[in-house]
């Protein structure tokens, strides 16, 4: 099975990246983008059995820094994409 | 007196901290990440700078878990000395040995070149021999130095009188110009500018000097 997870900068927190983006974005002639967050995915292939809670665990403990990001989990079965 | 500086896939001053460490008087020996203890006898600790582990995740993340920093953590908790300078800071950090985080600069861009700190405290065996409020040079080399801490982290900070080191020129959006800061026991330094490239007159200055000299002398009265 495979866990999906997002991790993303706190609303509030500056993200020069995501205004870089912004900026470059603007300079291409793209109008109306009001902003811009940049952040990660991690794709984790799990033995069968994993749970969601242990997903958990590795983003409290290692993915995320959680004094700046936040992080979303997202569980699916393997070779699942979009 | 004797110092172990840590050595990461990826450290690249290493050597450079040790020769700060050793003209001061220290015995300082390099120590594997993978080594699940400190040398014996070890009176402080240096956590280096350099790009840990490609700065793979986040600047530090992979590094703080490695088998020698549960060492180093351990050595903390029992009141041993650490310094962190640059990426060994962002470790100190992600160990949660120091509060706060380090973030991408501000401006983006990498930033190299000499920058004025202000002495913001001299009740710690690191800058006990500045002088409060001097200015001194030391350089910067980093792309993620920009400090960050909630309010309520750094009214703490300040109550506790735990910022080392602030910027008299913010060259990287650190909050309240903060450069450098201290554990609650005041032992574990962390701080974004490079001190030990500031110890030889080849150098182009010398004001990283009086750090490990502070240290020294704090050590040998203690």
């Amino acid at each position: 099975m495979k866990a999906r997870v997002t991790v993303m900068l706190k609303q509030g927190v500056l993200d020069p990246q995501g205004a870089a983006v912004q900026s470059a974005l603007g300079s291409l002639g793209f109008e109306g983008v009001e902003g811009v967050r940049q952040g990660k995915v991690i794709e984790l292939d799990l033995a069968d059995g994993t749970t969601e809670a242990q997903v958990g665990e590795m983003c409290e403990k290692l993915l995320a820094n959680t004094v700046i990001e936040s992080y979303r989990v997202e569980m699916g079965p393997a070779g699942k994409s979009a | 007196m004797k110092a172990a500086v840590l050595q990461f896939p990826g450290s690249n001053c290493d050597r450079d901290l040790a020769v700060g460490f050793r003209r001061a008087g220290f015995d300082a020996q390099l120590v594997w990440h993978k080594e699940t203890a400190l040398p014996a006898g070890i009176d402080v600790v240096g956590i280096p700078g350099g790009f840990s582990y490609g700065d793979y995740l986040r600047c530090g993340a992979i590094a703080a878990q490695s088998p020698i920093m549960r060492a180093v953590a351990e050595f903390a908790g029992r009141g041993g000395h650490v310094l962190g300078i640059c990426n060994g800071f962002q470790v100190l950090c992600e160990t949660r040995l120091l509060p706060g985080v380090l973030m991408r600069n501000s401006g983006i861009k990498f930033v190299c070149r000499p920058e004025r700190l202000v002495v913001a405290t001299v009740a710690s065996p690191f800058t006990e021999g500045y002088t409060l409020g001097d200015q001194i040079t030391i350089p910067v080399a980093h792309h993620d130095g920009n400090y960050q801490i909630d309010d309520a982290g750094l009214e703490v900070l300040r109550a506790e009188d735990r910022i080392a080191f602030t910027y008299a020129d913010n060259p990287n959006g650190a909050r309240a110009d903060i450069a450098g800061v201290l554990s609650a026991n005041r032992r574990v330094l962390g701080m974004m500018p490079h001190p030990e490239r500031a110890v030889d007159a080849a150098h182009g200055g010398t004001e990283g000097s009086a750090l490990f000299a502070s240290l020294a002398a704090s050590l040998v009265a203690a």
